[in-house]
């Protein structure tokens, strides 16, 4: 391997990457992380676009690839800093699904690159290995899967697409993998790269399987299938890297394939559910919940007034409050900080406990309240929460369900049982604000509700958090 | 099976890459708070764009003339530019909330 400056490029690209990763696993430094990371993958494409030589030649067209630069990075940088806080994720997944298109797009061209290699057209005819083959077709097939289920992934986030599964879709799914994979192999086997029929039928099928991929799974699941997707287009950059024997795209493919496989397995143990039945368990879950559902028994439960939850917040030493989707969906995060910042004032300590999986993903509530301006300091996770509910006075809820229900601990019908949740039955009163009797995420009755220390305060979480403000004040 | 350790021989030095890249990125990711699962997998998102470059490549090698060729690569490299780009930008503004007020 001679050494040259886009060896150097491609080290210290490399080199960004892994560091800026690993500081991107701590809070104190994950911003600088991900600078790091991003000077070093533009040190490697400008290195590139110099610097790259093939037998001598380096790279021309430099109009159109600028071009497509600078378009890329206009409408990449206005949608990244237009978007809403909370359509990031899938705005996350919309990115994950365009790197997978440009590995299969990369795929294409070197087939067809090939086949005119092959085919006598070109003056270099040289036969493509089996090996050349193999990684073209992977690219294209992990790439294209990837796309597809990536743009699934962003309709669920975005509501726009519905759960969909139809009889036998497992099996189905499972033929689909299998025959595709089937007929890569017989034209890597065989070495025939002139077969434009076969190859497009592979793209199309790799689409497909993408689609069918990702449309059974329910909405509250989808962090876990962008993480796995994005580590699959990962694997699809490594194709490339192999491809083109490149040092940077290898170490940036493998990195991120590995790294977001271990991410997703994380995300999936915070709820307690392994991976398998994330992807397949969606019946599953559904059919269990709709019978304990049924079986589940109407207690009673009962109601508080503001102007006792008022009472009851204001004198208390200690309140701790749980934020969940409802928050977010009521867009109430800032009058909930002006309840904070009042009740502090009348000498309350007011802390948040935020649960792993609250919202819609990992991280959600730490960013709608940070929007709100709420201090890093007062949110707590779930282990440090669960150790001070003994101490606390009141714990509020606001549009928190499954993350609170005990049915997780108790009951192995659950579809929920097993997942860690905050303990707040072991504080003294409990508040718990919806907007009805509803079923939350997982559609399942909370029994929280129908015990003695809680109550239940209705309404809009913004509308009942205004008015809680107003009556503290009056007091 | 004679070829695959011929390629494997020859190989030698990527079958090292792959092999310690993939400890490297288990390791590194080793003990992550939840809260940051999001922001990491948007920064590892938009570190897998580094695909980019064979992008470029592949644009840069296109003969004259090729022109669908060259659409083709022109929008593999606009769509990798969205994955890098938006990737990074997505991520920072993640991340800008976590400043610790004083």
């Amino acid at each position: 391997m001679e050494l040259s400056i886009l060896t150097i490029c491609y080290l210290i690209g490399s080199l960004t990457f892994i560091i800026g990763l690993k500081m991107l696993s701590h809070p104190e430094s994950a911003r600088k992380g991900n600078m790091v990371a991003a000077v070093g993958m533009f040190i490697a494409i400008f290195g590139t676009i110099f610097l790259y030589q093939e037998n001598g030649v380096g790279l021309h067209n430099y109009g159109w690839i600028f071009g497509a630069l600078v378009l890329g990075t206009v409408v990449g940088t206005l949608a990244a800093k237009r978007v809403k806080m909370t359509a990031m994720p899938e705005l996350v997944s919309l990115f994950n699904g365009m790197g997978g298109a440009c590995a299969a797009l990369i795929s294409v061209i070197e087939f067809g690159h090939i086949a005119a290699l092959y085919s006598g057209e070109h003056p270099d005819q040289v036969a493509p290995t089996q090996g050349t083959l193999l990684t073209i077709f992977l690219g294209l097939i992990i790439g294209a899967v990837s796309f597809a289920g990536s743009i699934i992934a962003w309709g669920k986030l975005n509501g726009k697409i519905k759960d969909f599964s139809f009889k036998g879709q497992q099996v189905f799914n499972l033929v689909l993998f299998f025959a595709t994979l089937a007929v890569a192999g017989y034209l890597v086997v065989a070495i025939d790269s002139s077969n434009y029929v076969l190859f497009y039928g592979i793209l199309i099928a790799a689409l497909i399987y993408g689609v069918l991929f990702v449309l059974p799974i329910g909405g509250a699941d989808m962090p876990v299938v962008i993480s796995l997707l994005n580590s699959f287009t990962g694997v699809a950059a490594a194709c490339g890297g192999f491809l083109y024997d490149n040092s940077v795209m290898l170490t940036g493919g493998i990195l991120v394939g590995a790294a977001g496989t271990l991410l997703t397995v994380l995300m999936c143990k915070a709820m307690n559910r392994s991976l398998t039945n994330v992807l397949i368990g969606s019946f599953g879950g559904n059919a269990a919940g709709a019978a304990s559902a049924a079986s589940g028994s109407q207690g009673a439960y009962k109601e508080i007034s503001i102007s006792d939850a008022a009472v009851c917040m204001s004198y208390a030493n200690k309140v701790i409050i749980v934020p969940g989707y409802g928050l977010a969906v009521a867009q109430a995060q800032h009058v909930c900080h002006e309840l904070e910042k009042l009740l502090e004032e009348k000498g309350v300590d007011v802390k948040y406990a935020i649960h792993p999986v609250a919202g819609r993903m990992p991280g959600h509530m730490n960013v709608l309240l940070a929007e709100a301006d709420v201090s890093y300091d007062k949110l707590i996770e779930m282990e440090q929460a669960n150790d001070e509910f003994k101490s606390t006075d009141v714990v509020l809820i606001l549009g928190a369900n499954d993350v609170v229900n005990p049915a997780a601990k108790t009951d192995p019908a659950s579809p929920i049982y097993g997942m860690p949740i905050l303990e707040v039955e072991q504080a003294k009163t409990v508040i718990v604000n919806k907007r009805s009797m509803k079923p939350g995420y997982a559609g399942i009755e909370n029994e929280l509700f129908f015990q003695p220390k809680t109550s239940m305060l209705f309404g809009d979480a913004k509308a009942a958090l205004q008015k809680l403000v107003a009556e503290i004040k009056s007091l | 099976m004679e070829a695959i350790l011929n390629w494997a021989q020859a190989h030698i030095d990527i079958i090292y890459i792959v092999v310690l890249s993939i400890f490297l990125g288990i390791e590194v990711i080793g003990r992550v708070p939840s809260v940051l699962h999001t922001p990491l997998m948007s920064g590892a998102n938009a570190i897998h764009g580094v695909v980019i470059i064979g992008a470029i490549i592949v644009m840069g090698k296109v003969e004259p003339g090729h022109y669908v060729t060259l659409i083709i690569g022109f929008l593999a490299v606009v769509l990798g530019t969205l994955n890098v780009v938006g990737g990074f930008v997505v991520t920072d503004r993640m991340l800008e909330m976590f400043k610790k007020k004083k």
